[in-house]
């Protein structure tokens, strides 16, 4: 995140500050010099209180992965694991949890390619491509990003067992592949590039599919990044589809196997530092992915504000 | 579920206008290629969420228990007897759904002011001139992208009897109460404190009657203290999403009438409530609209931290439709469940969408949009300029 906010009170005339805002230009002189200063300082104690609020129990997690299970118990606010030990993440790899992982993976990576890829055919069609039917479609994407998706959770169970696909691989990966929001997202982003291009293309007789695949996709990076991430992020943590879409413990993805640590038989006992443990090695993927892409995530979250 | 709500934003989008083309230029082969190109998601969104919600609509009105398939000819249509069974007749299946709508009530009413005001406040603050920003911010949003398994699993080491949260509290010499185990009601509490009734021994006024097979007593109890720290954490890991949409409204906040309503002699607080907050209401809007969408959903922690308890005080209508189906076989009660959850939420929307209405703040809104976009300042933030 380097972006920065032009219109911070301080800066109102516009006056060019750096990128990170710390070097003002002379103020004008307005004669709020000590109560600007007492604000400022309030703020700063707001920021490192919730910061802490917010950072604390992410330390907790980390330390108390390195605890043995009386230490997590006796002392769980010391950030100083006494003794320090990685027992937890040698029972949970006796567990079946690096096959969670690989399921995670494997189903991260179908919904992402299967989404990222038919939500851009279906949001360039819905943005260039002049057919019959089209706004209907286009209402139609609106009214299904409206359905709420716990809802839809008994309906899909009983959609995957009518096809005699549940308790089975494709059940797992194909339904979350149906995505209204990234065809939404596609889409608004097609209308905001200049069609000359591609027309130009089209004159020297390339056919819609060729247009979109070696002109149009290149130029969608930044779209399509976004998509990525935020379908790999939604995928990685799905919970409930998973739970209603399989039973075979061969099945289960890292959010399913990991519930069952402290919900399941296993949940028993004060194994924090287990469980605590695989929370911190799931969130490892989605951290790396987030903090390498951070500057994605918050313009996919800006996106509610921009449709707003 | 823990990612921000987006799709519930086609509620609040204005249609977006077609580039200016003539019907005459469309092609035949344009006609099969759109239909090419939209087939893939037409037929898995199709398959994966229309079929399916009529079909759980035939099976809410059928007793089928789970065996078979729905349509086959051993199941009974009953009409809306499940839905009568959940909503009119009085008995356990009513007392139940009734016990999860005010749970979910009670949970809503806390969580979406809570997190509306902690997202609005920490953006009001990032947006001044502030060191260290992006690491604020990134420290606030982080919860947003991370799994609801994990943090569910944090919170429950943090909030048990003798973990960090009691720790912490005893450092200030209160003694804390065993979170996930404790399901006396916040409201009853505080009456109880203030004198206003006995707790343990309720006032016979309110137990005596009520509406739709709960007392009184049993509405007005405000959530538990198991839901409050389950309050707690949904609000602790979503706001920072929200913030984020305020930061971006932020940057479209007209410096020059701040600025002219500070030489007029407007005070702080003054501009924030005459300049600032007409122009973010729009996306205070948005961000209660998703606030209520998502807070009426909640499944993930309920059947991670809860699963209902303690005494039904952490049930919700997801989360019961849920065990109804899977646990219990009620299939066709199951479905009438989300059918019901689905009306709620549509309905509360609807309403809040009258009470909130402003055209004329809407409009000075896009003018002020429109008026930013020709400075086209190149630091916005938003999707398109993301990645260049």
């Amino acid at each position: 995140m380097t972006t920065t906010i032009p219109t911070t009170p301080g800066n109102a005339a516009g006056l060019p500050t750096s990128a990170d805002g710390t070097s003002p230009p002379a103020r004008p002189s307005t004669g709020r010099g000590p109560g600007r200063q007492i604000g400022r300082f309030l703020a700063y104690v707001v920021l490192v209180f919730f910061a802490i609020v917010y950072l604390y129990p992410f330390l907790i997690q980390i330390v108390t992965s390195f605890k043995t299970d009386t230490d997590a118990t006796n002392s769980p606010l010391t950030l100083l694991p006494d003794p320090v030990t990685t027992a937890a993440f040698s029972r949970l790899f006796d567990t079946q949890f690096p096959l969670w992982a690989f399921n995670s993976v494997w189903v991260a990576v179908l919904v992402t390619a299967g989404r990222v890829f038919l939500c851009s055919l279906a949001g360039y069609a819905l943005a260039r491509l002049r057919f019959r039917g089209r706004s209907a479609l286009f209402t139609a994407v609106l009214a299904v990003m409206a359905v709420p998706s716990v809802v839809l959770l008994i309906p899909k169970f009983l959609v995957l067992n009518q096809l005699g696909i549940y308790d089975t691989p494709v059940a797992l990966f194909l339904p979350l592949v149906a995505d209204a929001a990234g065809v939404f997202i596609m889409k608004q982003f097609f209308e905001s590039v200049p069609a000359s291009i591609e027309e130009a293309a089209r004159i020297d007789g390339a056919s819609t599919f060729r247009v979109f695949w070696s002109v149009v996709l290149p130029m969608a990076r930044p779209a399509l990044i976004t998509l990525t991430i935020l379908s790999f992020q939604a995928s990685w943590n799905e919970l409930p589809h998973f739970i209603v879409a399989s039973q075979d413990r061969d099945l289960y993805t890292l959010t399913k196997g990991v519930a069952t640590l402290t919900t399941g038989q296993l949940g028993s006992g004060n194994q924090f530092p287990l469980t605590l443990g695989a929370a911190l090695l799931m969130t490892i993927p989605v951290a790396i992915v987030f903090f390498v892409f951070q500057r994605y995530f918050v313009a996919g979250a800006n996106e509610g504000g921009v449709k707003g | 579920m823990t990612a921000v709500p987006a799709p519930a934003g086609g509620l609040a989008t204005s249609p977006v206008r077609e580039p200016g083309r003539t019907r005459s230029k469309r092609s035949s082969g344009q006609n099969a290629a759109g239909w090419a190109f939209s087939a893939p998601q037409v037929v898995l969104v199709g398959l994966f969420v229309l079929i399916p919600i009529l079909m759980a609509f035939w099976v809410s009105l059928t007793d089928w228990r789970g065996r078979g398939s729905p349509f086959s000819t051993g199941v009974g249509f009953v009409g809306f007897d499940n839905y009568a069974t959940i909503l009119t007749e009085p008995g356990l299946p009513r007392q139940d759904f009734m016990t999860s709508l005010r749970n979910n009530a009670w949970y809503v009413v806390f969580v979406v002011p809570l997190q509306t005001a902690i997202a609005l406040g920490l953006a009001l603050v990032l947006n001044s001139k502030i060191r260290a920003k992006s690491f604020f911010r990134t420290a606030f949003y982080f919860p947003t992208v991370t799994s609801s398994v994990a943090i569910s699993l944090v919170f429950i080491f943090l909030f048990t009897g003798g973990g960090a949260v009691n720790g912490l509290l005893g450092l200030v010499g209160i003694d804390g109460p065993n979170w996930f185990s404790d399901s006396r009601g916040l409201l009853h509490l505080a009456g109880d404190g203030l004198g206003l009734w006995d707790a343990s021994n309720p006032p016979a006024a309110l137990t005596d009657g009520g509406p739709l097979g709960l007392s009184w007593w049993d509405w007005l109890s405000g959530p538990s203290i198991a839901l409050a720290a389950l309050i707690l954490l949904v609000v602790w890991t979503s706001a920072g999403g929200y913030m984020l949409m305020f930061l971006a409204a932020l940057q479209d906040v007209p410096a020059d009438v701040q600025e002219a309503a500070r030489m007029d002699g407007a005070n702080a607080w003054q501009r924030f409530r005459n300049v600032t907050l007409p122009a973010l209401r729009p996306t205070l809007f948005l961000v209660t609209t998703l606030g209520l969408i998502g807070t009426w959903q909640v499944f993930d922690q309920v059947y991670l931290i809860s699963q209902g308890n303690p005494a039904k005080t952490t049930l919700t209508p997801a989360y019961l439709s849920y065990t109804s189906a899977f646990e219990t076989g009620q299939w066709g009660r199951a479905a009438a469940m989300s059918f019901v959850l689905f009306a709620i939420i549509v309905v509360l929307t609807t309403v809040q969408r009258y009470v909130m209405r402003d055209k004329d703040a809407i409009a000075e809104k896009k003018a002020a949009r429109a008026a930013q976009r020709r400075r086209s300042s190149s630091s916005r933030t938003t999707f398109f300029h993301a990645g260049r």
